[in-house]
């Protein structure tokens, strides 16, 4: 069982190896926005008040999830 | 013969808008097609070739997979899926030159239609700096479409692009069929392995991500200083309108009076004086005054959109957001609801869940307005003492500063009872990209800017105006009356009167509130138009003065809070009825702001009494 970019500490930077989740609509977004298999990804904050939202680096972009969407994309790290 | 159509597709914030100004020099005119509510703005130019092309600036999409009303208005469009509007002749497809990587599988999603299409990959000035370096006939080799850069910003940018145009707008067929292009299966991680080849091959040097923006995020993002900051920059915003504006506001009243006073004095007393110092000039003239107020307001909007905080602001806002049951993508058509309701509930589109999306538009008119504007700065200036507290802050600013927050904790209220009642529904969710901070466009900023005021100068001078006027018939008729309660208005304001004496209103607030449907700062007017016809020669002092010696503090107090939850503009009612495409939806968001509206004044009312103020 691999990791999911949720589980990454801030600044842990790691490569997209798949995307799992229960809600099939999850993917094709992920994907849309930019997300993809060999991605280099990084936690680069995490939101106030203990916050589901997290800033991701993916790439040269940034973008904002909540936890739950980063727990849908599987990470390897190194 | 027709222009040849050509549609701007890209990602949010790829610079969509900035071209489209700069291609069409702004003149845009904002196309509605009958039966669905899209709005997107069109605009003619011709290439050195002499063909006219007609730009279609659409919302941002990332793919053809529409999550949101606007992403679906944009395939749609695109697609020919409008009904009665033909596909586009051609596209146009923007990428941010920065990104290349990440965003080129639009491309391929985009060529899978079949149209004529140019890339055009922007902001290189920006891709440049940060060490990026592209090999731009390689990727338009192996995309087999044509490709550019741009500066979308600078005539020079755009210079490449306007030669392609130019050579590939006569090999455009023109397309009149209403048959709507098949939307491509296409696998996606298939399109996307592909893209990322491309750009990789491509690609001959990739630097590391932009380093300022990385820079300036570990504050304004820090999950301490960065809600502070956000609330820094709001409490510096609404300091501003009230009190940078100041100035120009008095030379504005100065101007009005002094154009009232000349005008009543080379004109014969009568009835036209009548209509045109105490109709027109005082009703206009009370709303014009707000001018300042609403450019300082736009100007923070614009400027923070422009600059990418914006983006970042909804992302801070967002867990606070999902506890009141919203989504922090809700901040930004909220944020913009401070100006006008109705591009904020416009802009709700982007919100890609039904739910939340129906929840932001309900609550949407509780974000005070610009509109209100004018009658909490009128009750301010009449009530609250111009007192400086806690040695800096202006006492006037702090009252409106609580104006505003009633609004906003009062929205928060409404949205938790909404998303547990009655649009409780399925999770959402948040995925939006944080652009690089950019330093905004005087052009596009100024162009943006105008498009506002413009849009309040001319219901300055329509609806006002007729309301002014109507309004001034309607209190000076019939002639010869005994006091106002004999006029046409009187009466009117008499049905209404059981129901707002109990909440502190007389009959003049009665008769304001008639025409404030029309448009909330029209009470203004209605208010300066009810007491100058009343009062005729004596109140040249000016409105506030007139309130301060007719009204009761506790009614004014009332009167506030009244129009923080206050109903009344029938062209916030129609937006909402056109993005929710339904009465009872509409009927109920009415008849929830009313009863609020009423229950907020009387119970300040009474408090106020009660308190002995
Ligand atoms: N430096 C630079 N900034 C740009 C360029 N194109 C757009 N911008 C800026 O990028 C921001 C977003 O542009 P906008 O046109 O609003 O994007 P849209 O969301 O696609 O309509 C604005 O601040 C623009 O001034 C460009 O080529 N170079
Ligand atoms: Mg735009």
């Amino acid at each position: 069982m691999g990791m999911t970019l949720e589980e990454l500490a801030r600044g842990q930077i790691a490569r997209v190896i798949g995307f799992r989740s229960e809600d099939s609509g999850l993917e094709p977004k992920l994907r849309e926005i930019g997300f993809a298999e060999d991605d280099e990804v990084e936690i680069v904050h995490f939101g106030p008040l203990m916050a589901r939202p997290v800033c991701v680096r993916l790439n040269r972009t940034l973008i904002a999830l909540r936890r739950n969407e980063a727990a849908a994309i599987e990470v390897s790290i190194g | 013969m027709s222009a040849l159509r050509l549609a701007l597709v890209g990602a949010p914030n790829s610079g969509k808008s900035t071209l489209f100004n700069g291609l069409t020099g702004g003149t845009a005119k904002v196309a509605n097609y009958s039966g669905v509510t899209v709005e997107t703005r069109s605009g003619i130019f011709s290439t050195a070739a002499g063909d006219d092309i007609e730009l279609i600036d659409l919302p941002g999409i990332y793919g053809i997979n529409a999550r949101s009303t606007d992403e679906r208005i944009a395939v749609d469009m695109i697609s020919g899926r409008l009904p009665g509007v033909a596909a586009p002749d051609a596209i146009l497809v923007l990428i941010d030159a920065a990104t290349l990587r990440t965003h080129l599988h639009t491309v391929l999603q985009m060529k899978a239609f079949g149209r004529p299409m140019i890339v055009v990959l922007n902001m290189i000035d920006l891709a440049e700096r940060d060490g990026l370096e592209l090999d731009v006939a390689k990727l338009e080799a192996a995309l087999g479409v044509p490709v550019v850069t741009a500066r979308a910003t600078r005539a020079p940018g755009r210079a490449a692009l306007m030669e392609r145009l130019a050579e590939e707008a006569p090999k455009w067929a023109r397309n009149d069929s209403d048959a709507p292009l098949t939307i491509p299966e296409l696998d996606l991680k298939a399109l996307q392995t592909d893209a990322r080849r491309i750009a990789r091959e491509a690609t001959l040097h990739e630097p590391a991500a932009n380093k300022f923006t990385r820079t300036v995020d570990n504050v304004v993002l820090n999950p301490f200083a960065g809600p502070l900051i956000l609330a820094a920059i709001l409490f510096l915003m609404f300091q501003a309108v009230f009190t940078w504006a100041t100035p120009y506001m008095d030379g504005i009243e100065w101007l009005a009076a002094w154009l009232g006073e000349t005008v009543a004095a080379i004109m014969p007393d009568g009835l036209m004086q009548s209509l045109i110092v105490d109709g027109i000039i005082a009703g206009v003239g009370s709303v014009i005054v707000f001018l300042p107020q609403i450019v300082i307001l736009f100007t923070f909007i614009l400027l923070l959109e422009a600059s990418g905080y914006m983006t970042r602001a909804a992302f801070l806002m967002d867990e606070l957001m999902l506890r009141v049951g919203l989504n922090g993508r809700a901040f930004i058509p909220l944020l913009s609801s401070f100006a006008c309701a109705i591009p904020g509930i416009m802009s709700a589109r982007t919100i890609e869940n039904e739910r939340d999306r129906l929840t932001t538009i309900l609550v949407a008119p509780l974000m005070t307005c610009s509109a209100r504007l004018p009658v909490y700065t009128l009750m301010i200036a009449a009530f609250i003492p111009n007192e400086t507290v806690w040695g800096f802050i202006g006492l006037q600013g702090l009252v409106m500063f609580g104006l505003y927050i009633a609004g906003v904790v009062s929205a928060v209220i409404v949205a938790f009872v909404l998303k547990r009642t009655v649009t409780r529904g399925a999770a959402q969710s948040l995925i939006m990209e944080l652009p690089t901070y950019k330093m905004p466009n005087a052009r596009d900023f100024f162009l943006g800017l105008w498009m506002r005021v413009a849009a309040f100068l001319k219901r300055a001078g329509t609806v006002i105006f007729a309301v002014s006027v109507i309004l001034w018939v309607l209190t000076t008729f019939p002639l010869g009356a005994e006091g106002l309660r004999q006029t046409i208005a009187g009466r009117i304001g008499s049905i209404l009167e059981p129901v707002l004496a109990p909440i502190g209103f007389n009959l003049e607030i009665a008769i304001a509130l008639i025409p404030g449907l029309a448009a909330r700062e029209v009470a203004v007017g209605a208010l300066g138009t009810v007491y100058a016809v009343q009062g005729a020669e004596e109140n040249t002092e000016g409105l506030a003065a007139v309130l301060q010696s007719a009204w009761s503090l506790p009614t004014a107090l009332a009167f506030l809070a009244w129009y923080v939850f206050a109903p009344q503009c029938l062209a916030t009612l129609a937006a909402a009825r056109r993005e929710t495409n339904s009465w009872a939806w509409t009927g109920f968001m009415f008849v929830y702001l009313f009863v609020l509206a009423w229950l907020a004044a009387g119970a300040t009312y009474h408090i106020a009494r009660f308190a002995g103020l």
